[in-house]
């Protein structure tokens, strides 16, 4: 009978700010001022690391494999670039918060087709819409500028203030603002008993449902924040870098996402973000020695990630900085926890 | 009422060539659960060695064929004896992961050693061109598609219903623990199965240069139609597969001759459906374990 304020306490306890995460976010911070030469690829990876997080909500946890998150990318990118491009919508915040939720919409109405079925049938259904949009992107090349993409999209001001400016400074801290809002409501939502939930449904549905989870409800609910996530991601990426082309559909995009999520560690929240950072740095390192070849490499980083053991590599790679905090913080304070270590 | 003829024709030898090329994985993906998306990988393997082969070294097409047959099951076996074989108990991530992998070298390999551009086999001159049969133009190389991949449907049907071999791999699909308790040596039979697929992917790519075009994407482009084939066809017996692969061959021929600018749409709204509509496949018997 006790076990209830025991789960809610632990719940509690695991929601409760961390010394390392607050350190995380201020390193994040003091990168602003310590590179303001590079706030484009910082930029880069703040998105990144966005979409990144929308797809551990579903991959960490509630474990829906997903081949086609970039579908979720690519409307958000193409709705704040329509939007723009058209004067529909000029403020880029409101045109934002829109993109994401056309996104989250896509998101709800698929999500009916992805909770039916095992991983294999969810596996296809998320890879066929993401090439169906692509499809339909070529089809109607008269709106979304086929291969070519959309052309001249022009930012206003955000909130009429502050005005988008070549360094990327502008759009480097109002995307550092939108992943900061956008993980605190992560992180709420996983942490409350709605998370627990999923991590229930993600550790064994049957079981979850016979103690009361209506399992698919929860699933769509998931999905669908998760599609407002990419949505938000893919508009961020279109504003930007004034650009949205057919390539946000592609394949390769879902594929990069899941490498991303899976260097940094699932079911953390922070593994996306740790991910973007390692991955760009990788492209970074790669790109320089055979520009032409990186698929190579990066196909590479997966086997060896997978044969080597992903739970075992997370703890390998934390292990440094957690000794670190451990010495200075003086207890137990860890920066993450991967999911499979997690009490 | 001739075109109706000659689509149906083209479809069918796309079909069969789309169930070649498919049916290995159909085995991995459908009997031994594992997710196999490096599949169009071995068949571009076997594309581009009969390419070489050919064009390079002066072989005779049909002469080629075998070899990447051979080729392909030979990579096939090693790979499935050094990586795959850990990777039958992990979990689907980490299986799509792998493969993923896996298919991302193969197309930065090929490029890198054969060049980006597409490549076409040297075809014997008794293949080209086409025949007009009652009024139907009959293309000389789809007919030869339809006759090889015809008898290699009935062997290998033949092969799963009558040897001792195809029982002894359906008892390791239905249940492997009571398979081996049996005696029946589940990983070599797993093994076997899976450089046989392998081959008959190689075999699939050689033949299908001339018709879906060999370029060092090739494996990703294709990718989704061999899962098509595999989930819409379920993975009771190769049956399944085979009239999905027909299905498929026949709805993207029609498909692009009717409505071209819908592209690949019918196609994917098709799977989309059925698979909302029967989530193990048109075929299937049970989901997957």
């Amino acid at each position: 009978m006790n076990a209830l304020p025991e789960v809610s306490s632990h719940a509690m306890a695991r929601s409760r700010w961390r010394g390392g995460e607050i350190a995380f976010w201020v390193l994040v911070l003091a990168c602003a001022f310590l590179f303001p030469s590079r706030y484009l690829i910082m930029t880069d990876i703040l998105r990144l690391a966005l979409f990144a997080l929308s797809l551990d909500l579903i991959l960490g946890y509630a474990g829906i494999v997903s081949l086609g998150h970039a579908a979720f990318f690519g409307v958000g990118a193409y709705c704040a670039g329509l939007l723009a491009l058209h004067g529909i919508i000029t403020e880029p915040v409101i045109a934002l918060v829109a993109a994401g939720l056309v996104a989250m919409v896509l998101g709800f109405l698929t999500s009916f087709l992805v909770i039916r079925g095992v991983d294999l049938t969810r596996l296809m259904v998320t890879l066929g819409i993401a090439l169906l949009l692509e499809a339909l992107g070529e089809r109607f090349s008269n709106i979304t500028g086929g291969t070519d993409g959309l052309q001249g999209i022009e930012m206003a001001p955000i909130l009429g203030l502050f005005a988008f400016d070549m360094f990327g400074k502008t759009g480097f801290f109002y995307s550092l603002i939108v992943l900061f809002l956008l993980f605190l409501l992560a992180r709420r939502v996983v942490n409350s008993p709605f998370g627990l939930s999923l991590r229930a449904i993600k550790n064994n549905p049957l079981r979850a449902s016979a103690i009361g989870v209506p399992v698919n409800r929860r699933l769509i609910a998931i999905y669908t924040l998760a599609a407002f996530y990419a949505g938000i991601a893919g508009a961020l990426f279109t504003q930007t870098t004034a650009l949205a082309s057919l390539d946000v559909f592609a394949f390769e995009k879902s594929a990069d996402l899941m490498l991303v999520l899976v260097l940094g560690g699932t079911g953390y929240l922070y593994g996306g973000l740790i991910g973007a950072v390692v991955f760009k740095m990788l492209q970074e390192f790669f790109s320089t020695i055979t520009p032409q070849y990186w698929l190579f490499w990066i196909g590479l980083v997966l086997v060896v990630i997978v044969l080597v053991g992903r739970d075992r590599m997370h703890r390998w790679a934390l292990w440094l900085p957690n000794l670190v905090i451990r010495k200075i913080a003086g207890r137990k304070a860890v920066v993450a926890v991967p999911e499979s270590d997690a009490p | 009422m001739t075109t109706l003829f000659t689509i149906l024709f083209d479809g069918v030898a796309y079909g069969m060539l789309l169930f070649v090329l498919a049916c290995g994985l159909a085995v991995t993906l459908g009997l031994m659960n594992f997710v196999n998306l490096a599949h169009g990988a071995f068949a571009m393997t076997g594309g581009y060695v009969c390419a070489v082969l050919v064009n390079n070294s002066g072989w005779p097409f049909f002469a080629a064929l075998p070899l990447a047959f051979v080729v392909s099951a030979v990579i096939g076996v090693a790979l499935e004896r050094t990586l795959y074989r850990h990777l039958y108990t992990r979990s689907h991530l980490d299986q799509v992961l792998f493969t993923i992998g896996l298919t991302f070298m193969s197309v930065a390999a090929v490029d890198y050693i054969m060049g980006s551009s597409r490549i076409f086999i040297k075809l014997p001159a008794a293949l080209e061109g086409q025949f007009d049969f009652f009024g139907v133009g009959i293309g000389r190389y789809r007919l030869m598609i339809i006759v090889i991949c015809g008898l290699l449907t009935v062997g290998l049907q033949l092969i799963l219903a009558k040897t001792r071999f195809g029982s002894r791999l359906r008892a390791a699909v239905d249940d492997p623990r009571a398979a081996s308790g049996l005696g029946i040596n589940v990983p070599q039979v797993f093994a076997f199965t899976f450089a046989f697929g392998c081959g008959l992917a190689g075999l699939g790519g050689a033949l299908s240069a001339e018709i879906l075009g060999l370029d060092p994407y090739f494996p990703l482009k294709f990718m989704i139609y061999f899962l098509i084939v595999v989930t819409v066809g379920g993975s009771s017996s190769i049956t399944g597969p085979f009239l999905a692969s027909l299905l498929l061959g026949i709805g993207d021929v029609a498909g692009k001759y009717y409505v071209p600018k819908m592209g690949p749409f019918v196609i994917y709204t098709i799977m989309i459906v059925i698979l909302i509509w029967r989530p193990n496949g048109l075929f299937g018997r049970t989901a997957a374990r």
